[in-house]
């Protein structure tokens, strides 16, 4: 086993409301090898984007990082300084954001943009940060880059911006690179084009990507482990052949059967998950998902399940793994 | 540490092409040049605040060459009282003391540009500094500055000034301060207000998540982006507090005659104004111009701070 560059344990972000405590990621743990592929998948609103933002503690108050660790190599993020983590930010792990639209000062050239970030972390000049910019557009498929280098961002297309914030983001070579909801904004078309750009960018550098998505059909072609949320939570983790092909939590099944599936022979139902997801605000006991569930049972009303290990490396969140496994298996 | 080399060297520098400085410097200087031809542009596009510049910048050029143009020294009496324009040697006549007005207008620009332009620079310059520490940090500085805008948005701003300007000796530098402290809150608002915009764009966020820290936020997010607005609210200023600046000195709180000020000159030709309008009307008119000229200039200026709104 490598040595995992970011280790997440039993992470907790809060966020205190007039209407309560909204616990937005509640004991989230996963890690991350050098060159692994991570997808977060999960319904609006289940704390994906949170918890990438937890990772480099861009949570503002009301929100605040309550509980856990999170481990970069063999710093502790959560109890640096906030000038060693703006050392951190950008320059050993980069996000994307999911918005190109708005994600660019939009009164300095692109160019400008990229050149800033080089020259406050590499310490580089004005000429060297420039020429580098250049290169790094060129990398991301802008064609001229050396006359777009001044254009300001209302001069480019939605998956262009898109192509000059990835830039931005590897500008540094990060170890890590965060990507939330990257495609969203974009066309279906430019979608996989930014899809195919971030995975050869993710070859190039050999670094760890975390992709924040709820399209399932990204995380099969992409992924090499899967995280699913559920209302905060962690529901299962494990990795991309597992999660697809013997889900074990009933929430992740209903996931995998409310998609269309090319290799499906049996023509089988397109099935919808009933209700709506919790909104975690002062949650009552018990598993969240219990309201929507077909399994659920008395102890999934008072308690909330742990995580269980049902193989190496994949963990379900469900009472049901804990009494019979085979049964959970064909619920 | 190693990966950013490999990768530097994959990019062979082709010697003496983008590597000589004095190039990178004029392809800088070139760029910075056609920003400024496209700001140019897109402001000249607009008819009334080119034609508006044109007129302000002859105004200030007869402010600045009034000792050399006036044809009398605007104190002497020099034409018999409210001389009627074109009669006694006066162009615009004279006023109810026999002082030519053409030679009182000329010397009263700069007083007028002084009172305009004076307090409206200083009051953007602190509210700079308040509206952005107020609406960046937030906190208790924010609650305590943003009571006290409150109370001072309670009077009018020509109130407060009279009353400032009550308290004080009368004089230019009364009235300048007075308009000063009276216009600061109207300006720190809209900074901060501009500022907590600013601060809640996804590419602030961007930027904190790409490391940038406080200072290089604000200076290189916020204030960029909040200079514009703040920048045409300021000139369309200028000509309001010129006009109150007038008003200040009509009402005798400010510059005191025989010293020329066009806000003076109108208060003085009020008593004749049926038998000799035109020592009332000439400065009025100027007055009027001025105020408007600052306007139009301040709707150009947000088309060329724009780079949206110039074209390529």
């Amino acid at each position: 086993m490598v040595e995992p560059i970011l280790q997440v344990e039993g992470l907790k972000t809060h966020f205190k409301l007039r209407e309560g405590i909204l616990k937005a990621v509640d004991g989230i743990s996963f890690s991350l090898a050098p060159d692994e592929v991570l997808c977060i998948v999960g319904e609006s609103g289940s704390g994906k984007s949170v918890t990438a933002q937890s990772i480099l503690r861009l949570i503002d108050p009301p929100g605040q990082i309550v509980e856990g660790h999170i481990r970069y190599r063999d710093k502790d993020l959560l109890k640096l300084s906030e000038r060693e983590m703006e050392k951190i930010r950008g320059d050993r792990i980069g996000i994307i954001f999911q918005d190109p639209m708005t994600s660019l000062n939009p009164v300095f050239t692109i160019g400008e943009q990229i050149a800033e970030g080089l020259r406050e972390h590499l310490n580089l000049g004005k000429k060297e940060a420039q020429d580098r910019a250049v290169d790094l557009l060129r990398s991301v498929g802008i064609p001229n880059p050396e006359d777009r280098y001044q254009d300001y961002p209302h001069h480019f297309s939605g998956g262009m911006r898109q192509r000059v914030l990835i830039a931005a983001a590897i500008a540094c070579e990060p170890d890590i690179l965060i990507a939330d909801e990257p495609t969203t904004a974009l066309d279906v078309t430019i979608q996989a084009q930014i899809l195919k750009l971030l995975a050869d960018v993710q070859r190039r550098l050999s670094s760890a990507l975390i992709l924040i998505t709820h399209d399932l059909g990204v995380v099969a072609s992409m992924a090499d482990r899967v995280l699913v949320m559920y209302a905060g939570e962690m529901v299962e983790y494990g990795d991309v052949k597992t999660i697809f092909e013997q889900p074990k939590h009933p929430y992740t099944i209903g996931l995998m059967n409310s998609v269309i599936r090319l290799d499906d022979q049996r023509g089988s139902e397109l099935r919808s998950i009933p209700g709506t997801p919790l909104v975690p605000i002062n949650p009552p006991p018990g598993c969240s998902f219990r309201s929507r569930c077909n399994a659920a049972h008395a102890l999934c009303e008072t308690e909330k399940s742990r995580a269980h290990s049902v193989a190496g490396g994949h963990l379900v969140s469900c009472h049901l793994m804990q009494s019979d496994s085979s049964q959970a298996g064909s619920a | 540490m190693t990966k950013r080399e490999t990768v530097n060297s994959e990019q062979p520098q082709l010697p003496g092409e983008a590597n000589s400085a004095w190039r990178i410097r004029r392809d800088r200087y070139r760029f910075h040049l056609r920003t400024l031809k496209l700001a140019w542009y897109a402001y000249a596009k607009d008819n009334a605040a080119l034609g508006a510049l044109i007129f302000l910048l002859v105004i200030v050029l007869i402010s600045l060459l009034a000792p050399l143009i006036s044809p009398y020294d605007p104190a002497d009496a020099v034409a018999s009282i409210a001389a009627s324009p074109g009669t006694d040697g006066v162009l615009l006549g004279a006023d109810v003391d026999g002082r030519d007005i053409l030679s009182r207008l000329f010397w009263g620009g700069r007083i007028a540009l002084l009172v305009g332009i004076g307090p409206t620079v200083a009051a953007t310059l602190i509210s700079l500094f308040l509206g952005l520490t107020a609406g960046y940090f937030g906190g208790w500085f924010d609650q305590i500055l943003m009571r006290i805008v409150d109370v001072v948005f309670a009077f009018p701003l020509v109130l407060l000034a009279i009353v400032i300007a009550g308290v004080l000796e009368p004089g230019v530098w009364t009235v300048i301060l007075a308009i000063s402290i009276a216009l600061t809150p109207y300006i720190a608002r809209l900074v901060r207000t501009t500022t907590l915009n600013v601060k809640q764009q996804p590419y602030v966020e961007a930027a904190r998540a790409g490391g940038a820290g406080d200072t290089a936020i604000i200076l290189r997010y916020i204030l960029p982006n909040m200079i514009p607005p703040v920048l045409v609210f300021a000139t369309t200023l200028i000509g309001l507090m010129m006009v109150v600046g007038s008003g200040l000195s009509f009402l005798g709180l400010g510059i005191q005659p025989p010293e020329a000020d066009w806000g003076t000159m109108v208060a003085e030709g009020r008593g004749v104004l049926r038998k000799a309008p035109h020592v009332t009307i000439f400065p009025g008119v100027v007055i009027v111009l001025v105020a408007l000229s600052f306007n139009f200039i301040g709707d150009g200026l947000r088309d060329a701070l724009d780079p949206r709104r110039r074209s390529r």
